[in-house]
């Protein structure tokens, strides 16, 4: 059964329906929109029980010819990497469906009031979704390099129209500013891929039989900033950033969560997937600048979220704080570190997803981002201070949440090679707590201020979005193996394939107990 | 007696080039371009003369005729803009710019 | 000397079961926050009861363990993989984790029944039970974790109730900032213990207990070991208040007063003395870190104490006055094996006389408006009298008065102190045990002695009897449990199989110069506090007081420190990074944009419209081109 065309075809026809559905029925494509993303995730558990984390490296893998001049193939299949992240994009959409039934309700917010906004389409907003739930699946199954390089873009067009059309007052300098540095680094790869392809010389872009196959050390540096560059705009790394803010704080809260929850993760994807395995040498010898860079990225994100004065631009900056968590991991090269880090993929794309989520819903009963305009809202609306307390507390990586354990395996895994980044960015936890409460206490503590005395709690609704993955972050906080699981073997693969020993750690006591007997 | 030719149509070629630089008036300028195409012409067929193939000459005829639909459309254009704005100049009609 | 003896892997019995010490309260909490309202009408008593029940597995688990031999007295029951191939979760039973456990369930459970009438007229009582659960279950978590990730898990998750539950009247601006102050102050505690983590992992390979007994010196360098106890040390202090990650619990006492009983007295911050005494493996091993152990709590007994004298507010002078007991324990604990039951001995009698204390402070403040300022009161004896008499009873116990439990104990650790790390540190203990003499003493007459100072409204009146009950109970555990311990040398042969234990068990003199010296000194502030807050008539409104006064009541200036040298700085930090962000790094993109934008409005300028200026340039590219041609076909 081909099982990843079809999770790639299920939204796009969703898509093509809800586009389809006369004016007027924007209520009918709403609730189109959330069926196809529920029957996505349905699909996607429904592949996922039948993943083998001991098999094949990759599987439900397809390969059919495309353009045959050039040896391009549509060929997807998926390792335990691809498949939490498919599966952390396939939980995310339905929710943001959810999240986002009112939000493009009621005309384009704008700085003037004298001008006529434009009247936004529900139906076009919901069917953009849909699209972007293809291309997202699309990118992390692909296994041609060409495939990936095209969904990588594609991916872009759908963003942009949703925070062009749907986002907040400055939506166009956002939007316009996102494609930009997406398309910069996105050419850069274009040229790399394409030299990649030449110097290869086995015509095809086809990702396994490319491994391996660069051997010169100039040629593998080269192609390796090509792809890097890509990636760390898209992650993004410390200083490729300053896009995420702004398109972060802009987007309408739900593609936010699905910009900074998932379609980031590609570059970071991209790094562990790409760079390690296709360029192994160039990773080896660009991986202390790379650390250093992740490392600045974990404190300089951390230190500018504190003195943000509107939260999701806050958010986005602790999200920089941790994509450089997540690349440390990657260019750790150690067992723990990038299985740390394809955990925190996942559980990042959770707990900032709920904390934007919530956000979402703040501002929707404020109409304000700003932290300064809230205050004691935990009196008026327990559930919903505390429903974000708890996302808080997970991106703060406290233990019993998702990100902890992804966090503690990061550093601990990172400390076996390199202590001292490790110890900076550990320092990057006791930042986390000062932003998140900070910002907590700002905005939920405090005497009620007058705006915020008419707060309604969360809603039915409300609750339906923000339940699921709050039970995700706590199962997963104590219960990570089933993820880990599955990822460990991928990791093991990609390390073998980046020619990297893992520095095993010294036996322990009871085995070296057992050797002295 | 080949250099005497093209002294000729070097001449001819400038004297057109600086009437095209230097004149206002769009006929005089379009004019000037007749001349330098046609000093063209004249190298053209001294050079077939000189190495007896016919290849110049054949060059010089499509020259005339691209020369005479270029005078067609030109004049047309020309006409028109002197209707609509009372004036021949080529720098009054400077409205295409930055 | 006698080493820890190893962890039998255990199945079956009470202990099989003890997990359900840390699941019960978990599901208590879990219930009362998911049922919101619903749950608000016996949502006390469930909170209760699964406290309640998590004491009876305790005591089971207990009894079944003192039931199996000595050599056999340490056992693991494994739970489940937490992350595979590092670390499975399990629980330790043994008898340093059982003794915690007891105590943590036993008086966690008298003061959950304190607080149904303390909390009854506050209308978020069901959510103040369920954080209350909430701790219980992490702090046995962390007690019972058989690793150091199980231990971390429960130590942030403690930090979390203490937060929730500082913050609990989270309107007052207030608390939300004590409750931030310890989260994060915490969490650079927290900051050392992650780094000791790495390095334990890295250096064995393992982070379970069971792997890192006695032998860990064969495999690591001394430099190592000081390094992993420095670090552990840090997050101790962090945890536990001491010097200098001190400035967080004056503050905490904002929270509801069982609160400031349970978590900041009794149990939470003595994490940090469990943390070093479980980890004694590597402090004995590096002196180097066992000296520093025993200097920083020698430094905050005497901070402590200090800080305790200038109190007027009551729960802030018992914050002082607990600091200081802690770092009498944390002075233990750095003493090696001949401290370690002296250390966790006094912790114990602590719990008891401190909760009894914070809870009778409480009966206070609930009888006088929620007034906490000490001068404001005066001759609350005869109006409250049970309140009085247990307070007293915890107030000799903690001034060390002979018989009672933290005579026993505290002189235990003094005495060690003078015979395992020298006269200074010992001489120091004893003045410390003088000043608390005196601030205790200061406590109990400006409390309940003296004149009248109350506020018009005040109607003092004893307190329920299922608030006063649990002070009973306490204040006879105040009363006995140190005898019981120390004599014999009782728990320092049952704390033997988890701790160790010298080869010589050390004698108990009622009647040593240090025992002599230091009950002298007691007297001595008792008469001092008699003299001037007894006899005296105390003001109403502090008087300015001494320059030495100003310094401990702005508690050593530990504040004003953090402030300038972590504060500010950081502040200026966190500004100057947002403005480099936005005009430096964004302003390099943006200005690389303008430029582009700039170069191109002067380059269309060249368009002029004029179509003879067009030619001309034509011609020159023209002539150009030529050039070119001729000068390359020359070549």
């Amino acid at each position: 059964m081909p099982w990843l065309s079809i999770l790639m075809a299920v939204p796009v026809l969703g898509a093509v329906g809800v586009a389809c559905l006369p004016k007027g029925s924007d209520k009918l494509a709403k609730q189109l929109a959330l069926l196809v993303s529920l029957v996505v995730l349905g699909l996607t558990v429904a592949m996922a029980v039948q993943f083998s984390p001991d098999g094949e490296r990759f599987q439900f893998t397809e390969t059919y010819s495309w353009i045959p001049a050039f040896g391009v193939n549509y060929g997807v299949g998926v390792d335990g990497i691809a498949l939490v992240l498919i599966a952390l994009s396939a939980v995310l959409v339905p929710v943001v469906v959810l999240a986002s039934w009112h939000d493009t309700d009621g005309p384009a917010p704008d700085g003037r009031s004298d001008a006529p906004a434009p009247k936004r389409s529900a139906k076009t907003y919901f069917a953009l979704l849909l699209v972007l739930e293809a291309m997202m699946i699309g990118v992390f199954a692909a296994t041609d390099i060409f495939l990936f390089y095209v969904f990588f873009e594609a991916m872009l067009i759908p963003m942009y129209f949703m925070i062009g059309s749907y986002g907040g007052v400055q939506r166009s300098y956002a939007a316009v500013k996102f494609l930009l540095y997406s398309l910069f680094g996105g050419l850069l790869m274009l040229v790399a891929v394409i030299a990649l392809y030449a110097i290869a010389d086995k015509n095809t872009f086809m990702f396994p039989e490319l491994v391996g196959v660069i051997q010169d050390p100039t040629t593998q540096k080269w192609l390796f900033a090509g792809f890097f560059i890509a990636f760390a705009v898209k992650a993004p790394l410390w200083p490729f950033h300053t896009w995420l803010p702004d398109a972060a704080a802009q987007a309408p809260a739900g593609a936010a969560v699905l910009l900074v929850g998932v379609l980031d993760k590609v570059g970071t994807y991209g790094m562990l997937r790409f760079c390690l395995e296709l360029f192994p040498d160039a990773s080896k010898s660009f991986a202390i600048p790379v650390i250093v860079l992740s490392v600045i990225g974990i404190i300089y994100g951390a230190v500018v979220a504190i003195g943000q004065t509107d939260m999701k631009r806050l958010i986005a900056y602790t999200s920089i704080s941790h994509f450089g968590f997540i690349a440390l991991g990657v260019f750790a090269m150690t067992q723990n570190a990038q299985a740390g880090a394809t955990l925190y993929m996942v559980n990042h794309g959770f707990s900032t997803g709920a904390l934007f989520l919530i956000a979402g819903f703040l501002i929707h009963r404020r109409g304000s981002a700003r932290i300064a305009d809230y205050g004691g809202v935990q009196k008026v609306a327990p559930l919903l201070a505390g429903a974000f307390l708890i996302a808080g507390l997970s991106s703060l990586a406290l233990p019993g949440l998702s990100s902890f354990v992804s966090e503690f395996m990061v550093m601990i895994g990172t400390y076996e090679r390199y202590a001292v980044p490790a110890i900076i960015g550990a320092i990057g936890v006791i930042l986390a707590a000062i932003y998140i409460l900070w910002m907590y206490k700002r905005m939920m503590n405090g005497p009620t201020a007058d705006a915020v005395k008419g707060f309604a709690d969360l809603n039915g609704r409300e609750i339906a979005v923000v339940a699921p993955l709050i039970a995700l972050i706590i199962a997963l906080g104590f219960f990570p193996k089933p993820l880990l699981d599955v990822i460990n073997p991928a990791v093991d693969k990609t390390l073998t394939n980046a020619q990297v020993s893992d520095k095993q750690p010294a036996p322990t006591v009871a085995e070296k107990k057992g050797s002295g007997q | 007696m080949t250099t005497h030719y093209l002294v000729l149509s070097a001449l001819l070629f400038s004297i057109g080039a600086l009437g095209v630089l230097l004149r206002r008036n769009a006929i005089v300028v379009f004019m000037c371009v007749e001349l330098m195409l046609n000093a063209c012409n004249l190298a053209f067929v001294t050079f077939a003369g000189q190495h007896g193939s016919l290849d110049g000459q054949l060059i010089a005829f499509f020259v005339m005729v691209v020369a005479a639909a270029e005078v067609v459309i030109g004049l047309a254009i020309i006409v028109m803009i002197f209707r609509t704005r009372r004036s021949a100049s080529v720098d009054d009609a400077n409205l295409l710019k930055y | 000397m006698e080493s820890p003896v190893e962890i039998l892997t255990h199945a079956g019995g009470a202990i099989g079961y003890s997990w359900l010490m840390i699941a019960l309260p978990l599901l208590g909490a879990a219930i009362l926050l998911l049922g919101g309202r619903r749950t608000d009408r016996w949502g006390h008593l469930l909170g209760v009861a699964m406290s309640l029940a998590a004491f009876a597995v305790a005591v089971a688990s207990f009894v079944e363990l003192t039931g199996l031999p000595e050599g056999e007295r340490r056992r693991g029951v494994g739970l489940f993989e937490f992350i595979p191939g590092m670390v499975d979760l399990g629980v330790l039973i043994d008898p340093l984790s059982i003794s915690f456990a007891l105590l943590i369930t036993g008086v966690g459970s008298l003061i959950h029944i304190y607080s149904i009438g303390y909390m009854s007229h506050d209308h978020d009582r069901r959510r103040f039970f369920a954080y209350l659960n909430l701790f219980v279950a992490a702090m046995l978590l962390l007690v019972l974790s058989d690793n150091y990730l199980g231990l971390f898990v429960g130590w942030e998750g403690v930090g979390l109730a203490s937060y929730l539950l500082i913050g609990f009247w989270q309107f007052k601006p207030s608390a939300a900032t004590a409750a931030q102050k310890a989260f994060i102050i915490n969490r650079v505690g927290d900051f050392g213990l992650l780094i000791a983590m790495f390095t334990i992992w890295t250096t064995f390979g393992s982070l379970a207990f069971r792997d890192l007994g006695a032998d860990v010196t064969t495999q690591a360098s001394e430099g190592t070991l000081t390094a992993i106890g420095l670090l552990l040390l840090l997050g101790a202090c962090g945890k536990s208040a001491q010097l200098p990650l001190q400035a967080w619990l004056l503050d905490a006492m904002e929270g509801p007063t069982p609160v400031s009983a349970l978590i900041h007295a009794a149990t939470m911050v003595t994490a940090g003395v469990y943390l070093v005494v479980r980890s004694g493996a590597f402090f004995e091993a590096a002196p180097t870190a066992q000296l520093v152990v025993t200097i920083v709590g020698v430094a905050t007994l005497l901070a402590g104490a200090i800080i305790g004298c200038a109190k007027d507010d009551i729960k802030k002078g018992l914050a002082g006055s607990t600091m200081s007991q802690i770092g009498y324990m944390m002075l233990g604990a750095g003493l090696g094996p001949a401290g370690y039951a002296f250390a966790i001995g006094h912790l114990i009698t602590h719990g008891f006389f401190k909760a009894n204390m914070f809870l009778g402070a409480g009966s206070v403040m609930h009888a006088m408006n929620d007034e906490v300022d000490m001068r404001r009161y005066g001759g609350l004896f005869s109006v409250m009298k049970i309140t009085a008499v247990t307070f007293i009873i915890g107030y000799l116990a903690i001034i060390g008065f002979p018989l009672l439990s933290g005579y026993f104990t505290k002189e235990g650790i003094i005495e060690t102190a003078m015979h395992e790390g020298g006269p200074i540190l010992g001489w120091l203990a004893v003045v410390g045990a003088g000043i608390t003499g005196f601030y205790m003493s200061r406590m109990v007459f400006m409390t309940f002695f003296g004149k009248r100072r109350w506020a018009d409204d005040a109607h003092p009146h004893e307190s329920p009897a299922v608030m006063t009950w649990p002070l009973i109970i306490l204040s006879i555990g105040s009363v006995f449990l140190g005898a019981f311990l120390v004599l014999g040398n009782r728990f320092m042969i049952f704390l033997s199989p988890a701790v160790g234990r010298p080869a010589e068990l050390p004698e108990f003199h009622f009647l040593s110069v240090t025992g002599l010296a230091t009950l002298a000194l007691v007297a001595a502030g008792a008469a001092f506090a008699w003299f001037r807050y007894g006899a005296a008539e105390v003001p109403a409104v502090a008087p300015r007081g001494s320059f030495l006064t100003a310094f401990a009541r702005r508690d050593l200036y530990g504040d004003a420190l953090n402030e300038s040298l972590f504060m500010r700085p950081g502040q200026w930090l966190t500004r100057l990074s947002v403005f480099v962000d936005n005009r430096g790094i964004d302003g390099l993109v943006n200005g690389l944009a303008a430029g582009i934008g700039g170069t191109s409005g002067r380059l269309r300028r060249v368009q002029t419209g004029y179509a003879r200026s067009y030619a001309l340039s034509i011609f020159f590219g023209a002539a150009v081109v030529v050039g070119a041609l001729l000068y390359v076909g020359n070549m």
